[in-house]
């Protein structure tokens, strides 16, 4: 059985494609040519949607809108989201990032994922055929109705200096992730923090929230008594892959180290 | 099997073929149109030896489908030098001992292109970022970036 790629300009042509058996969507291919390949012969067709619309980065209000066929290179070079771009660059090289998609992103599982764990850490929107919030998403993603195109992700822009990223990985400087971590958090004059969003990758088969670490932070303060109680329960409630690039038990032990760079540094 | 016509500038050279859907824009141009400078070291994104330059944009043709590049202009080491005379690329690469087996050559020269192109003064970071996606098993990679500094300045022979 060989493949066939079908390409189609708008969404709702696409959907009637992608519910045929052995169909499955094609955003930039990184991980699904890859998977054909491999000899994955599940996969008889590609679909691919041309319309513009999927490619645009729109801004207004206070808010991002990223459509699911934009690359990370093009999310990277965007100053009215340069605050994302460490998330954009920390995925693949060069060449991967002219192909890898924002849409693409948030199926790959781990130790892939680090730009659905910058969303994650937005609280973005999915717009899927209901809207969906990222967490509600990643937890269902692998059920999805046959047929389900993302179309766009879109979040509130955090205040100046309010993201947090960090990817670890062991090769530079290009490599997997051992875990990668974002956060927004929301600070008073003072510095108390007011709100606090922690996303984890590769802590569990999806990019997943920190919530117990969040909830520890409100209240508190970025110092180094301030975020002991938060890191004592950085880990609670993950369940972190073991793959070539570390052990499940590597990662439980340094998320909490990685997990204090991000927030005093 | 389904067979689909491709139109696209291959180095410059408008090429028109017929492939069957589902093939890698790496398999057309080994296979069909025999440009075998593009090199096929993983088929899974990894190596960067199939690196090529489509529409001014790196990206690695074992993972692009032939199809999806109708119109487009593509770009391959294969089609570096002109009138037989090497890229200054190229000339550094050989002046620098850059490669050693050869077979990441193609993909370093159209990832260390790619940089150029855009950024034509870069820093050692930029070089090193620029081919980070490249995999090479031989040189160790320092004479690589020494060649793409010396050819980003104009000056491809090699320093004592
Ligand atoms: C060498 C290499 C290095 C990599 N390094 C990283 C890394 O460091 N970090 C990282 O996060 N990832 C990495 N990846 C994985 C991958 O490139 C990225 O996760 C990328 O964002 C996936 O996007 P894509 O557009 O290529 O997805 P595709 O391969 O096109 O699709 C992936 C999956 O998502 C589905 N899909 C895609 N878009 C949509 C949509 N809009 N609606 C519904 N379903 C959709 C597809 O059907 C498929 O199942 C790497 C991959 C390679 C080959
Ligand atoms: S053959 Fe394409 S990246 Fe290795
Ligand atoms: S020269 Fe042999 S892989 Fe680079």
């Amino acid at each position: 059985m060989g493949l066939v790629l079908r390409s189609f300009a708008t969404v709702n042509e696409a959907g009637a494609a992608l519910s045929e058996p052995g169909a499955r969507y094609l955003g930039g291919g990184t991980l699904a040519v890859r998977a054909v390949n491999e000899g994955d012969v599940s996969v008889h067709s590609l679909v691919r949607i041309t319309d513009p619309q999927l490619s645009r980065i729109e801004l207004s209000e206070g808010r991002a809108r990223i459509g699911a066929s934009v690359t990370m290179a093009r999310v990277a070079a965007n100053p009215g989201i340069a605050f994302l771009a460490p998330a954009a660059m920390a995925v693949g090289g060069p060449a991967v990032r002219n192909m890898a998609t924002v849409g693409g992103n948030l199926f790959a599982p781990a130790p892939y994922g680090d730009f659905a764990v910058a969303l994650l850490a937005l609280d973005a929107k999915v717009d899927a055929r209901k809207d969906m919030p990222m967490e509600r998403f990643l937890e269902t993603r692998g059920a999805l109705a046959k047929g389900s195109i993302v179309t766009a992700v879109s979040f509130a822009l955090p205040s100046e200096g309010g993201f947090r990223f960090r990817k670890v990985s062991r090769v530079k400087p290009k490599g997997t992730s051992v875990l990668s971590i974002a956060a927004v958090i929301e600070e008073d004059p003072d510095g108390t923090i007011r709100s606090a969003r922690i996303a984890l990758g590769c802590m569990a088969d999806r990019p997943i929230r920190a919530h117990a670490a969040e909830r520890a932070l409100v209240g508190s303060r970025r110092t180094e008594q301030g975020i002991a109680a938060a890191l004592a329960v950085a880990g609670e409630g993950t369940h972190p892959v073991t793959d070539p690039v570390a052990s499940a038990w590597y990662r439980a032990e340094v998320l909490p180290v990685h997990l204090r760079r991000l927030l005093l540094y | 099997m389904p067979k689909v016509p491709v139109q696209f500038a291959l180095n410059g050279e408008e090429k028109a073929e017929f492939v069957e859907s589902g093939t890698s824009l790496l398999t057309l141009l080994r296979d069909k149109i025999g440009d075998t400078s593009p090199k096929g070291g993983c088929h899974q994104g990894t190596c960067g030896a199939c690196s090529v330059i489509i529409d001014g944009e790196l990206k690695l043709s074992c993972l692009v489908l032939a199809e999806t590049c109708g119109n487009a202009s593509v770009q391959t080491t294969g089609g570096l030098a002109a009138d037989g005379v090497l890229h200054p690329l190229q000339r550094a690469f050989l002046d620098h001992f850059a490669a050693q087996c050869g077979f990441c050559t193609p993909g370093m020269i159209m990832a260390a292109k790619a940089l150029l192109d855009r950024n034509p003064d870069p820093t050692r970071e930029d070089v090193v970022e620029a081919i980070s996606g490249n995999i090479c098993r031989c040189t160790g990679y320092e004479p690589i970036i020494q060649a793409v500094m010396a050819a980003a300045q104009g000056n491809s022979q090699r320093v004592a």
